[in-house]
């Protein structure tokens, strides 16, 4: 059972071939079998699963239930959840429970989905390998010697390797997409502002966006109907009218116009990647797809502009983490500075304080011009260059990271060239439109490729359909690894 | 040599929305502490701010008093910096594009009306408090007034003394509290005051270096603080010594002022736009429905008290010095046709009785209408003003109408003539040598007698009128 997709286990509780208690309990032995190996999930709470499955299979009874009641679901540790120590991957939060929900979470719950766990990540979602978390790494189901990809490298892993039917997760700069390439599962990134960040640890508040990760776009459409919608604790909230993302799923791709970006197919992309993308591309055109070439020539200033803008939101956002309040506090300390220093110093891993330092250096008077100021207007390039993209295309397509997953350890001395590896989803995120990544293939070492799809803002259910029929002609999506 | 003295003001005020700035927690002030403090006052993760739209329009309010540019579109910025009270470590405020720019006050300093310019108004969250007392050498914090609305209200350095950046903080206090955006209540810190002071030889056109003092929450420390400020940066001048850029606080108890921090302390705020709150974008329909709302200002009232009422300009500026004050006096100077006799009754012995025993106009216990009774009995020659003391005592310690107390200890004055003319013929018939006198030219003879008639009319003849019968009696 636990091999299902979210939509055939929706079915099997409806018909009521299992019970809700049933699947998460088959589902926590999984994870106590194969999560040490893995490290993709960071908290069980056995005894609160199951008290969610046995409500879910109450209100099933009592024919109250929504459709996706029973279904279980691990939640990215940087959605606050109400009792669960949400850690965000930190020492920093290694001791916070959450006192409330986000509003992701209650959605969640709403529909009757079953917290299975936490799912690690990197610290604060800062990372492109989940070699940053607290509570160490997360392998690469596929390969146990490979990263997960990050930030959301837990929900990726834990889904590929089937610990959980689907999981949250977060994209700032690709954390959905690229862990999702990564593993082999598919994932999508909303226009920014669909899914409400409240209750969602803040990184770069106008990058962050939450979205689900899952094996197919059909179940990541039913997850986007739950977690979606507006919500007013979140002024960067879209008010918008109730979309059901599942509605153009079966629609063929006949007349569907795809636009390659031709500086995603450049110097820097790894041949099997680009032969794997070629190949999606071939499929797409098969069905119906015409295939226009398009220009982002700002792409490569994504990198530069990403790497002011993130760490500037990232250094205040966290200067809340002081000690004072809730968290870490250090243990001896002679006065107020002493302790802040040392609280921070010993609560934030050092990615994190890499990115505060250039955050606060970019900030700081004097420099502000140079680097914020001249980053948005980059920004701004990079979203124009996108609205001109898709007056010629319905969806862009590409690679999502150069290459498949590269080797734990590998890169983590380098963070320069670890930043570079995010050159084809941080523009995604500068503009503010919806990505996902699909599962397309395998390079030479079998590890995962996944194919980008870049829809324009709000056309989520257009990448969906993409994605969807994608799926229906292959079986990449449905290949799992041997564990 | 000729010291010149030049203060600009930056105000706190705070706004009486009923909930905080960026949430819906309550505002009230004296709860036990960090009960009125929720997940977003505490900054934990993953809260974020939602603006309070009363906020807005109570700073448009200020603004078009100030009769200042309202910005249309509005940004917030952080201003970061580390301390115990300031939960999120960093202060949601306004930086470039503040709601209200380039407005005007005029203050009247003595008998002089000054203009002073006002540079901007902006929104910003109040921080908590760190409570130092009471926790055995360590820090207690209360988060309750995190985040509470504040406008802080710059102006230009266009003072030149202590009191005009006294009269100026006052008549910014009428106003704030006469548009009903802020209690004023400044023991509670609804209206604080940071005093940017520096002085320069007489003639000269470039500003001495200033220090900044901060929070200020009485007229009567604002004032001593400054004072001691001004004499001792001229006697560090005249010493031969520099004065440098530095933060100072007041303490009242020494009445000095003393270094907080210097400049090269200062700190690096880190301004940037918060990007969890879009820009608050202001419709010309929205400022013009709140002009329509505006209530007449003190500064139009104390010109119509003028024209409409004969009062003196300098006694239509003690009437508006406070709403509730200007509408009670309008009321009797309307009702009784009396502007000039309201005007010094209300200035004279209500002002006095309240500032004894410490009321504000609102608790004072004559109505207006029974002011009206009473000055309609003044008016109309009924009661002396002797009289019309005794009414008044009655008047604050009773219920009862002026007329009733009239009746009730026989308090009428005498203006009959007849009666009036027995008395002063008894008086000159009894007082052979002050009539002399007076016959002789001493006028002050006249006064004596006039006494004696007073007093056998137990204080209740017309003054006047026993002054034109005596004349008449003895020409």
């Amino acid at each position: 059972m636990t091999k299902a997709t979210l939509k055939q286990l929706s079915q099997q509780l409806a018909a009521g071939a299992v019970s809700g208690v049933e699947l998460a309990t088959q589902y926590l032995d999984r994870i106590e079998a194969l999560n040490p190996q893995l490290n993709a999930v960071i908290t069980v709470d056995r005894a609160k699963t199951l008290a969610e499955a046995a409500a879910a299979d109450s209100a099933r009874a009592a024919g109250t239930a929504g459709p996706l009641a029973g279904v279980p679901i691990l939640h990215k540790d940087i959605f606050c959840q109400q009792g669960w120590k949400t850690s965000c991957g930190s020492r920093m939060l290694d001791n916070f429970i959450s006192p409330y929900d986000a509003h992701v979470v209650e959605q969640c719950r709403a529909a009757g989905l079953v917290t299975l766990g936490r799912a690690n990540m990197d610290e604060f979602a800062m990372g492109s390998s989940n070699e940053n978390s607290f509570y160490g790494p997360v392998k690469n189901p596929w390969d146990l010697n490979a990263i997960p990809g990050g930030s959301s490298g837990g929900s990726a892993a834990a889904v590929a390797a089937r610990l959980a039917p689907v999981a949250t997760a977060t994209d700032t700069g690709g954390s959905i997409r690229q862990p999702a390439s990564h593993c082999g599962v598919t994932g999508i990134k909303p226009t920014y502002g669909v899914v409400s960040r409240y209750g969602m640890v803040a990184f770069a508040s106008s990058l962050d966006q939450g979205g689900p990760i899952a094996q197919t776009a059909e179940d990541c459409a039913l997850m986007l109907n739950v977690m979606a919608g507006f919500d007013e604790r979140d002024s960067t909230s879209l008010e918008r009218d109730k979309e059901d993302y599942t509605r153009q799923l079966d629609r063929p791709l006949n007349g569907l116009r795809v636009g390659l970006p031709r500086e995603y197919f450049a110097a820097g992309l790894d041949a099997d990647v680009a032969r794997i993308v070629d190949e999606a591309v071939s499929e797409l055109k098969k069905q119906g797809a015409q295939v226009v070439e398009v220009s982002l020539p700002n792409t490569e200033l994504s990198i530069p502009a990403y790497y002011v803008i993130a760490p500037a939101e990232a250094s205040t956002n966290l200067s809340r983490y002081d000690g004072v309040r809730y968290g870490h506090r250090a243990a001896e300390y002679k006065d107020l500075v002493d302790m802040y220093e040392k609280t921070r110093a010993e609560g934030f891993g050092d990615e994190v304080k890499r990115r505060i330092l250039v955050g606060s250096y970019v900030l700081s008077h004097g420099y502000y011009d140079a680097y914020y100021l001249k980053a948005q207007k980059i920004r701004r390039l990079i979203a124009n260059d996108f609205t001109a993209a898709f007056e010629q295309c319905d969806v862009i397509l590409g690679p999502v990271a150069p290459t498949a997953a590269f080797n734990l350890g590998q890169l983590s001395s380098d963070p320069v060239q670890m930043y570079l590896s995010d050159i084809y989803t941080l523009s995604v995120n500068l503009a503010g439109l919806p990505g996902m990544s699909v599962p397309a293939g395998f390079d030479r070492n079998g590890r995962p490729v996944g194919l980008q799809i870049i829809g324009n803002y709000f056309s989520e259910a257009t990448m969906l359909n993409v994605a969807h029929q994608f799926q229906l002609a292959t079986d990449w999506h449905s290949r799992a690894p041997a564990l | 040599m000729k010291w010149e003295v030049v203060i600009g003001l930056e105000v706190h005020v705070q706004l009486n929305t009923k909930t905080k700035i960026f949430s819906g927690t309550s505002t009230a002030f004296g709860a036990e502490p960090n009960t009125q403090a929720s997940a977003v006052e505490l900054a934990f993760p993953g809260v974020l701010p939602v603006m309070n739209k009363a906020v807005v329009d109570k700073a448009i309010r200020l603004g078009l008093a100030l009769d200042a540019r309202i910005n249309q579109k509005n940004v917030f910025a952080r201003k970061n910096y580390f301390y115990p009270d300031l939960p999120k470590g960093y202060q949601i405020s306004q930086m470039e594009l503040p709601i209200v720019e380039g407005g005007k006050l005029v203050i009247l300093v003595g008998e002089e009306e000054k203009t002073v310019r006002v540079t901007r108004a902006h929104m910003e969250e109040d921080a908590g408090k760190s409570l130092h007392e009471d926790f055995q050498g360590m820090t207690g914090i209360d988060l309750n007034r995190a985040g509470t609305p504040l406008l802080e209200v710059v102006s230009e350095p266009d003072m030149r003394s202590a009191e005009e950046a006294v009269a100026y903080a006052r008549t910014l206090h009428t106003l704030v509290t006469w548009l009903g955006i802020c209690d004023g209540n400044m023991q509670e810190g609804s209206f604080r005051v940071d005093a940017n002071v520096s002085v320069r030889p007489f003639g000269q056109q470039e500003f001495g270096t200033r220090r900044e003092i901060k929070n200020l929450n009485s007229f009567r420390f604002l004032e001593q603080a400054i004072k001691y400020e001004i004499q001792w940066q001229i006697d560090t001048l005249e010493d031969g010594g520099r004065v440098e850029q530095a933060t100072v606080l007041f303490d009242p108890d020494s009445g000095e002022t003393r270094m907080m921090r210097s400049k090269e302390d200062a700190h690096d705020y880190r301004y940037f736009p918060d990007p969890d709150l879009l820009p608050v974008r202001i419709s010309g329909a929205q400022i013009e429905a709140i002009r329509a709302d505006m209530p007449e200002l003190p500064g139009a009232m104390k010109a119509r008290f003028v024209d409409a009422f004969g009062v003196s300009a300098y006694d239509a500026a003690l009437l508006t010095s406070s709403r509730a004050t200007a509408e009670f006096f309008e009321a009797v100077a309307s009702a009784s046709a009396q502007g000039k006799l309201a005007a010094n009754w209300i200035n004279g012995e209500i002002a006095a009785r309240l500032n004894r025993e410490g009321k504000d106009i609102g608790a004072c216990p004559i109505s207006a209408e029974r002011l009206i009774g009473l000055i309609v009995r003044i008016a109309d020659n009924t009661l002396s003003s002797k009289l019309a003391k005794q009414v008044f005592d009655a008047l604050w310690e009773s219920d009862l109408t002026a007329d009733a107390i009239i009746e009730r200890d026989g308090l009428k004055q005498v203006s009959d003539v007849g009666a009036i003319e027995k008395m002063v013929e008894e008086a000159i018939a009894a007082n052979p040598k002050a009539v002399e006198e007076f016959r002789a030219g001493k006028e002050k003879a006249l006064n004596a007698l006039a006494g004696q008639v007073m007093k056998a009319s137990k204080g209740k003849a017309n003054p006047a009128q026993v002054q034109d019968i005596l004349r008449q009696k003895l020409s």
